[in-house]
């Protein structure tokens, strides 16, 4: 097997008695999807946060590119190629989409910091962002606000301004949340086209959409990992059945 | 009415009304506009901060006064040759303006560094009280400091100088503060659209994206708080040369909130909210403070009904367009 | 600097920090339960020290002034909180600073309006004035003991009404979970009400108290609001406990800086330098522990992990 983009071994976070993660250890390759699914309160919202850095893991590393980068913040393992979106959508809502696009580019270029040419005068950042836009088809509404988008759309929204850091990893949380059937398959087709550009780990509910599109998953369950394998070998797996269904290892 | 057209018509109004208070021979009006055109620099420094980066900083005041005793620590050195000790070295006093606009400039951005670097670590109530509290702090510090008039202030005989300009003559002293006003408002006009307030904009609206896309908030909120109380700092400078007086009310916490009051008077985030703020400010303290004792209390219930009824403040009213915030 | 000196500003700086107690828990109640920031927690500190002296002077008794400081303040605690507040529980921090900014400005104007500019003067209690001995040779002010003694009561009281009462339960839910306790079908209109009329009362309880040691005027509010403000970021917002704890800190920093300070400097510089550099430092040393708790726990030492 190919090197693994993004690896992480035994990621350990207790709150308090909590025992959110332990020993989490899970691979992506290059051009894969890599789904995490388990039941509610299963970590998941705390291994992403590990990943992306958000939260400080107790024991453990994270590895992207070869990188350790356990000890970098949110920020640095943006710039160092890992691109997340968000389970409830985290942008800017008074802004037009192609600014929010265009706030990827600048991130990702490292270029905050000027303070009088308009940003959307910077050409490399504004065709960044259109590209991205186009890519998921959001190109029509690039000057609209935010606020005036549909879920749907702000959905896809969180995909492109991840495209625009021109990521090694994508960390997905939950995208198909709240879309409907139409919007899901189109979701559904994104990812597995974008999978090409930079494998994606993802944390998904809808099942459906799961099984279409993921090459392997791990199932967690209380903080570990019960069971990592093919779409097959999942469904196969007694202790996942056991986990999801109550049924008897 | 477009924005752009509210902020050329409010300069144009500014601009106009001094220069009819010339032909007319109405000195006393200058002054009114310059002390509008400085308190509307002070508040556009807060409103970068305050609008654009959603930080309510109610501690401005003590950049405000900081800008302002830059210059009557310098001014009075200058005017009792008598020199400025820092430590090992001796440094001259100065009546130069551009010197104590830089010092001014200089100092404040300092202690806004630090308070900020501080103040961030939180956000929302903790950093609206600690805010305050720092300003507190300079404000009981100025009044403790003997060697500077504590309580009472220091009084400046002379206005300073510019060069090529003659600041004793109240036109040339307004052209001057209206020309420092506009380059403030240019900078943060085009400090919106650049990279830099597009960050600090999503920044306040949604920090998770802004760390996610490898920008730190803290980092962006920083810098903004930094140049915002700079240009704060150069207003106490202008400010008190207005006056020729500096005392531990310019760092007083009213000043803060009425530094406050000016931009939501005005509309906070919206460029010209500052101007209309203090002009409508001015206006009011000339007529009303000449009309009654306690004209503070009408402010106070003009102010409550804006921010219950009015929300976007004078240029949401002239725009149509409500608030700006999320 | 005898020992007798040293206690006797601990006592000085406990009784200080009693009394912004009294403010702070106020605050840090309002601002747990209804989320509000309230900038006008001073006036109404001043509301109670005016009440007080008001009627000290018609009727000659300690005792009615406190009565009245408490029903004033809780009076206009509740007229402020129906008219205005309670449009402003929804809004944002700055729209919550700017309305009691204003508050501010218009109790201010309407109490010189109404009892001048000059300030009044209330005298404690002959029963409670003069020193006392204590333990240890101590001569002590009987009323500023008697202050220390409140405070503690005080704060006891809102201990055992937090924590042991019905309403101390649906004021503690109210601060977890706004949604669920009017679901339980509790008014929590009335509940806000009664919380903001409580600490409005301690607010002007400390304000009448404090009022017979200094004097009694307009503005008198604001510099100890911002005290309060010091003792909540130091304790954490929304934790009497933590009020309580910051209030004794600054108290005691305040008090003891304030004379200590200027003694340590003359150990390494001359009287007239080390007077100055001692109180322009001390005027500062409350607001430097601040920024040492802040870099420790920015969220204060018991306050909630942001």
């Amino acid at each position: 097997m190919a090197e693994p983009v993004l690896s992480v071994r035994g990621l350990t976070k207790r709150f308090g008695a909590l025992v959110a993660s332990e020993d989490v250890s899970l691979d992506l390759a290059p051009g894969e999807i890599h789904a995490v699914i388990g039941p509610n309160g299963a970590g998941k919202s705390t291994l992403i946060g590990q990943v992306c850095g958000t939260i400080p893991p107790d024991a453990g590393t994270v590895r992207l590119a070869g990188r350790d980068v356990t000890a970098d913040g949110a920020a640095a393992r943006a710039r160092a190629g890992l691109a997340r979106t968000f389970q409830v959508s985290a942008l800017a809502m008074e802004q037009t989409v192609l600014q929010n696009a265009v706030l990827g580019a600048i991130g990702a270029a490292g270029r905050p910091w000027r303070l009088w040419r308009p940003a959307l005068s910077d050409r490399d950042a504004v065709a960044t962002a259109e590209a991205a836009l186009t890519r998921v088809g959001l190109s029509d509404h690039a000057a609209s606000r935010v606020a005036d988008l549909s879920h749907g759309q702000r959905r896809q929204l969180e995909v492109a301004v991840a495209l625009t850091l021109a990521p090694k990893a994508f960390v997905m949380d939950e995208p198909m949340a709240g879309l409907g059937a139409d919007g899901s398959r189109g979701m559904t087709a994104l990812l597995a086209d974008l999978k090409h550009e930079a494998p994606i780990l993802l944390v998904e509910h809808d099942m459906d959409a799961v099984f279409a599109l993921a090459d392997r998953i791990s199932v967690l369950v209380q903080g570990r990992v019960i069971a990592t394998g093919t779409v097959a070998e999942i469904r196969a797996n007694a202790e996942v059945r056991a986990a999801y269904l109550g049924e008897d290892a | 009415m477009s924005e752009r057209w509210v902020t050329l018509a409010a300069l144009a109004a500014l601009l106009a009304l001094p220069l009819w208070a010339l032909a007319a021979d109405e000195p006393f009006t200058i002054t009114l506009a310059t002390r509008a055109a400085i308190l509307a620099l002070a508040a556009t420094g807060l409103n970068i901060a305050l609008g654009t980066g959603g930080l309510v900083s109610l501690g401005h005041a003590a950049f405000f006064g900081i800008g302002g005793y830059a210059m009557g620590i310098l001014a009075s050195h200058a005017q009792t040759f008598a020199p400025l000790s820092l430590g090992p070295w001796e440094v001259p006093g100065t009546q130069s303006m551009p010197v104590i606009w830089l010092v001014a400039i200089a100092a404040s951005a300092l202690a806004a560094l630090a308070i900020g670097a501080l103040s961030l670590r939180t956000a929302g109530v903790y950093f609206i009280m600690i805010t305050l509290a720092f300003g507190q702090m300079f404000f009981y510090f100025a009044t403790s400091w003997r060697a500077y008039g504590g309580e009472d202030g220091l009084s400046i005989w002379v206005r300073n100088g510019f060069p090529g300009l003659n600041t004793l003559v109240p036109i040339q002293f307004f052209g001057l503060c209206f020309a420092v006003l506009l380059l403030a408002m240019l900078l943060h006009g085009r400090l919106i659209r650049a990279p830099f307030g597009l960050a600090l904009d999503a920044a306040r609206q949604a920090p998770a994206r802004v760390l996610a896309v490898g920008l730190s908030p803290y980092r962006l909120q920083l810098a903004a708080f930094v140049l915002s109380g700079a240009i704060t700092g150069l207003a106490g400078a202008l400010y008190a040369d207005l006056n020729r007086f500096v005392s531990p009310a310019m760092l007083s916490w009213q000043m803060s909130g009425e530094l406050i009051v000016l931009v939501i008077l005005g509309g906070v985030g919206r460029l010209a909210g500052p101007l209309i703020g203090a002009g409508l400010f001015v206006a009011l303290e000339h007529w009303l403070g000449g009309a009654t004792e306690y004209w503070h209390a009408w402010l106070g219930a003009i102010l409550l009904a804006i921010v219950l009824f009015a929300r976007g403040g004078i240029v949401g009213l002239l725009t149509g367009q409500g608030d700006r915030r999320g | 600097m005898s020992l007798i000196l040293i206690l006797e500003q601990v006592l000085n700086g406990l009784q200080a920090g009693v009394m912004l107690f009294l403010m702070a828990a106020g605050l840090t109640l309002i601002f747990g339960v209804m989320g509000l920031i309230n900038l006008a927690h001073g006036s109404l500190y001043m509301v109670g020290a005016f009440a007080a002296a008001g009627v000290a002077a018609a009727t000659g008794s300690f005792l009615l002034a406190l009565v009245a400081a408490l029903v004033a303040a809780a009076a206009a605690g509740v007229v402020v909180e129906t008219v205005v507040m309670r449009r402003l529980y929804a809004r944002d921090h700055l729209d919550q600073v700017l309305a009691t900014f204003a508050l501010i400005l218009i109790f201010s104007e309407l109490t010189r309006w109404a009892f001048g500019s000059f300030p009044l003067y209330l005298n404690p209690p002959d029963w409670l004035s003069g020193p006392v001995t204590l333990p240890g040779g101590i001569r002590y002010p009987v009323y500023r003991l008697a202050l220390i003694g409140i405070g503690l009561a005080v704060g006891l009281g809102l201990w055992a009404l937090t924590r042991r009462t019905r309403l101390g339960i649906r004021i503690r839910a109210g601060e977890n979970d706004r949604e669920m306790i009017a679901a339980l079908g509790v008014d929590i209109g009335r509940l806000y009400t009664l919380v903001f009329a409580l600490g409005a009362a301690l607010a002007g309880l400390a304000g009448a108290l404090v009022g017979a040691i200094q004097s009694v005027q307009v503005g008198m509010g604001e510099p100890v609001l911002i005290l309060a403000f010091v003792v909540i970021v130091i304790g954490g917002i929304g934790s009497i406990r933590g009020a309580f704890v910051g209030a004794l800190l600054v108290g005691l920093t305040d008090t003891l800086g304030g004379i200590f300070l200027p003694e340590l400097f003359k150990l390494v510089t001359d009287p007239a330098t080390a007077t100055q550099a001692g109180a322009s430092l001390s005027s500062m040393s409350i607001y430097i522990l601040m920024s040492l708790v802040l870099i420790w726990r920015p969220t204060g030492l018991f306050g909630a992990k942001a």
